[in-house]
């Protein structure tokens, strides 16, 4: 459809010029603020060509963060959509009391900074730790601190499917002999697939980009704990912006491939709704 | 369909305990660690000069970040969702890139437009505006982290009020721009109240992006967040555990509004 | 205030929603724009309130021409199907709506609206909220809030679709009594017939983004243009290339000449009605109804033998052949 058409379609005279100033206004602050910015990372990662992008993207270094990076959030991803699942289903099916402030309190990862759950997660499993485990400067440790922020993407993905969930379904395959586990396996789980697959894919581009929290908890020792960002931090500290913009470029593909998955996701779940 | 039986405490053990173990405890354990020599060394290290200045310099960028994010979400809401254009996909992707980038990133990514040798700093300079290490290229690090929420939020709502009651007040004489603001608006109003919520916790919380862009010049283009991580790298346990704690509380605010206009919302 | 529509078009893309309509509203009428889904009758109902504008065509109010007049000039009054309420105010507040926006007096708002009020027989319930009301009730506060600023043409789209059964009924008739006492140029847009043929003096029946017919229901009913219209606004049974209204199937005991033999296949007894389904000796089917004595009297019963004929056809040039 042609865009003036379309525009025409909001009759009345001021609506017309009114929606391509929205527009405009619209795209102008994207431009400035993200399209922008990420345009000059990428052209500046291939401003000595493909060898220079290439050399710096897999110094060792660099590859030793990266590989670290996406073996940590494919782990953090699965545990949590283990983990998510049981909160998720707990939190729906379940009663006990202090429930309400069980399910407000998973939001806590979103509002808090992860600076502070850093240091509240080294607080409790570090060096000094008053339960005996200390997991500072450990790859676990990471684990543990991509695990905090990631919690609620899967939590709050499933929540709402299993919330509008019908009993229908899962009362007749009782009916029909199915005990608590398959009837999960063949009725719950292909429901909430998609919403499993879309918070996971969010819990996963999440961990990839973690800053804050792991840059107290691991101690970024490099091909141990340093991860991929606090890699890129050092470099752009060092004044290497040439090697930190390539290795962002990873990053950032790494990020469109998940957004653009997600994208399909949502695609399939709306022509499955019908 | 609720969990019967005995099926029922396995679960429950499970889940409640994966929360403590991830949330709960360490948030008591902060709790703790602040007040391990008592309120005092704590309300003492909470009230530094510098301290005081992170406080106050968080608020103050968020003060401007989230009006900005809320009025550009708004718009974007309605351009997302009433008209129909070429490049409309494309806009709903780029709204949810910041979801997945990594702070670090964006933080490189405004130096490399803003900063001194930018594509853009470099003519910004020579106007005598600073961006990078100065109060606008913080203030645009944490619009670029919180842009979607308000968004995120405000869109299917306003998809689902529809536009049956702003063409009714057109037909009664209301101007385009008053029958938005008259009808549209009350009627998407806890949208857009969730959605402000969630881009102050995200523009309080902000660390990565901001500590590359500020400069973390102590005293002057530090936020609180960064001031958490100073203290923390100068040992300074007991400050660093305030300032978090400051943080904490402001995130349990945070929480209690979202909690709230849930229930406004009827979720 | 008579409304005159010319040559309008409107196509959202491939779907060609009004074909060059042209349709003529006279002054203090109660029209209806009657059609099946699909049949532009919405769209025609919003390109006369400016809420659509034509891609090609005029619209004439009261002899000016208003076609690229924003709704807020137009001088009408629109009552949505889902009422259009404004959710967080109250009753009072959404009547006075559009005079606020007039900047009225405050005095005068508060009388005109009370008077409203009364005329909508929702007294009492100014300080309510929309979400307190019934669905009739709210429908009649949308009315309410539409009068108000005293249009000069009142549209209503699918006014009563989204109410129950009885209800409906009660404001369709409500409606029309409020038109009789009003005397605004009225347009409703809707789907059933009995709706149209009960309130309206005029209906414009449409089809496919074009004007079928337009006429009383009594012209429609006796003189339909064509064979959409004729079905659409009552039963037809068809014969060959011939239609007929069941109810103008004779059906006699003995043949006296002019006759046809059927059986009676099936026997439907609708209460004041009865339908008989009958299938002649060549095979073709046709329905007639007859009146409870006049199926007493027949001794009508299924598998009987009969002799039937039609009393009344018609025949359309453009009909084809079943």
């Amino acid at each position: 459809m042609a865009a003036s058409a379309v525009a025409r379609r909001r009759s009345g005279l001021g609506i017309r010029g009114g929606a391509a100033l929205l527009r405009g206004t619209v795209t102008l602050y994207l431009s400035l603020i993200v399209i922008l910015p990420l345009t000059a990372v990428v052209w500046r990662s291939s401003r000595g060509g493909w060898d220079a992008f290439w050399t710096a993207a897999t110094q060792p270094q660099a590859l030793a963060a990266l590989r670290l990076t996406m073996a940590m959030a494919v782990v953090v991803a699965a545990g949590n959509v283990v983990m998510g699942t049981v909160v998720a289903w707990v939190l729906v099916r379940d009663e006990f009391p202090g429930k309400r402030v069980v399910n407000a309190l998973i939001d806590l990862p979103f509002a808090l900074p992860t600076i502070v759950a850093g240091i509240t997660l080294l607080a409790l499993y570090g060096s000094s730790s008053p339960v005996g485990l200390n997991l500072g400067y450990t790859r676990p440790g990471v684990v543990l601190a991509l695990a905090f922020v990631t919690l609620p993407f899967v939590v709050r993905s499933v929540q709402p499917v299993l919330m509008t969930m019908e009993p229908d379904q899962e009362e007749a395959a009782r009916c029909l002999g199915a005990g608590p586990l398959t009837s999960f396996r063949r009725i719950v789980l292909p429901t909430i697939a998609p919403a499993l697959l879309a918070g996971a894919a969010l819990a996963f581009a999440r961990a990839v980009g973690e800053f804050g929290s792991v840059v107290i908890l691991s101690g970024n020792i490099p091909y141990r704990t340093e991860v991929a960002s606090v890699h890129v931090f050092s470099l752009v500290e060092n004044d290497d912006v040439a090697s930190a913009a390539a290795v962002s470029v990873v990053l950032l593909a790494t990020s469109v491939l998940v957004l653009a998955g997600l994208n399909l996701i949502q695609r399939r779940r709306t022509r499955h709704a019908d | 369909m609720p969990t019967r039986g005995r099926g029922r405490w396995p679960l429950r053990v499970l889940a409640l305990g994966y929360l403590a173990l991830i949330l709960l405890v360490p948030v008591g354990a902060v709790l703790w660690r602040a007040f391990g020599d008592g309120v005092a060394p704590v309300w003492q290290a909470v009230t530094t000069p510098d301290a005081l200045h992170a406080f106050w310099l968080s608020l103050l960028i968020a003060a401007i970040a989230v009006p900005l994010n809320t009025l550009f979400g708004v718009v974007c809401a309605v351009v997302l969702v009433r008209h129909r254009f070429w490049g409309r996909r494309l806009l709903d992707a780029v709204i949810d890139l910041p979801f997945a980038i990594s702070p670090v990133v964006i933080g490189l990514a405004l130096i490399l437009v803003y900063g001194q040798a930018g594509w853009l700093g470099s003519w910004l300079a020579q106007r005598g505006i600073q961006v990078i290490f100065s109060l606008p290229g913080m203030v645009l690090a944490t619009v670029f982290v919180s842009l979607p929420y308000v968004v995120r939020e405000v869109a299917p709502v306003l998809r689902e009020v529809g536009t049956d009651q702003e063409e009714a007040a057109w037909t009664l004489g209301a101007s385009p721009l008053r029958a938005f603001l008259q009808v549209t608006l009350p009627a998407i109003r806890w949208g857009v109240a969730y959605g402000v919520v969630l881009t102050t916790a995200r523009a309080l919380g902000e660390f990565g992006a901001v500590t590359i862009v500020s400069g973390r010049l102590a005293g002057q283009t530090e936020t609180l967040t960064l001031y958490v991580e100073n203290r923390f790298e100068a040992f300074d346990l007991t400050g660093a555990y305030a300032a978090s704690l400051t943080l904490a509380v402001l995130a349990l605010l945070v929480l209690l509004a979202m909690t709230r206009i849930q229930r406004k919302e009827g979720r | 205030m008579s409304i005159l529509v010319r040559n309008a078009t409107r196509r959202f893309g491939d779907f060609t929603a009004l074909d060059d309509v042209s349709v003529e509203i006279p002054s203090g009428s109660l029209t209806a724009l009657l059609g099946p889904s699909g049949s532009g009758k919405s769209t025609l109902l919003r390109v006369i309130a400016g809420l659509e504008r034509p891609d090609a065509g005029t619209v004439e109010i009261d002899g000016r021409d208003a076609t690229s007049l924003p709704p807020q000039r137009r001088g009408v009054g629109f009552v949505f199907q889902h009422y259009a309420a404004f959710k967080h105010m109250t009753v009072r507040e959404n009547v006075a709506f559009g005079l606020k926006v007039a900047r009225r007096p405050r005095a005068e708002i508060r009388a005109r609206v009370d008077e409203l009020l009364e005329l909508v027989q929702l007294p009492g319930l100014a300080d309510r909220y929309p979400a307190q009301l019934s669905g009739g009730q709210r429908q009649r506060m949308a009315l309410a809030r539409s009068l108000a600023v005293q249009p000069s043409v009142l549209l209503l789209d699918e006014p009563f679709g989204a109410l129950d059964a009885r209800v409906r009924q009660e404001l369709r008739a409500w409606l029309r009594h409020l038109h009789d006492e009003v005397h605004v140029t009225t347009v409703f847009v809707t789907h059933d017939q009995e709706e149209a043929m009960e309130v309206a003096d005029q209906i414009v029946v449409m089809n496919h983004g074009r004007v079928e017919q337009v006429g009383g229901p009594r012209d429609l009913y006796e003189h339909p243009a064509n064979a959409f219209v004729m079905g659409f606004v009552g039963q037809v049974t068809r014969l060959g290339e011939f239609f007929i209204r069941p109810h103008d199937v004779e059906v006699r005991r003995e043949p006296n000449g002019t006759t046809s033999e059927a059986m009676v296949e099936r026997l439907v007894h609708l209460g004041f009605e009865v339908r008989a389904d009958l299938v002649l000796h060549d095979g073709q089917r046709l329905q007639a109804q007859l009146s409870r004595e006049e199926a007493e009297e027949l001794e009508l019963v299924q598998g009987q033998i009969v002799f039937v004929r039609p009393s009344r056809t018609r025949q359309f040039a453009d009909a084809q052949a079943s």
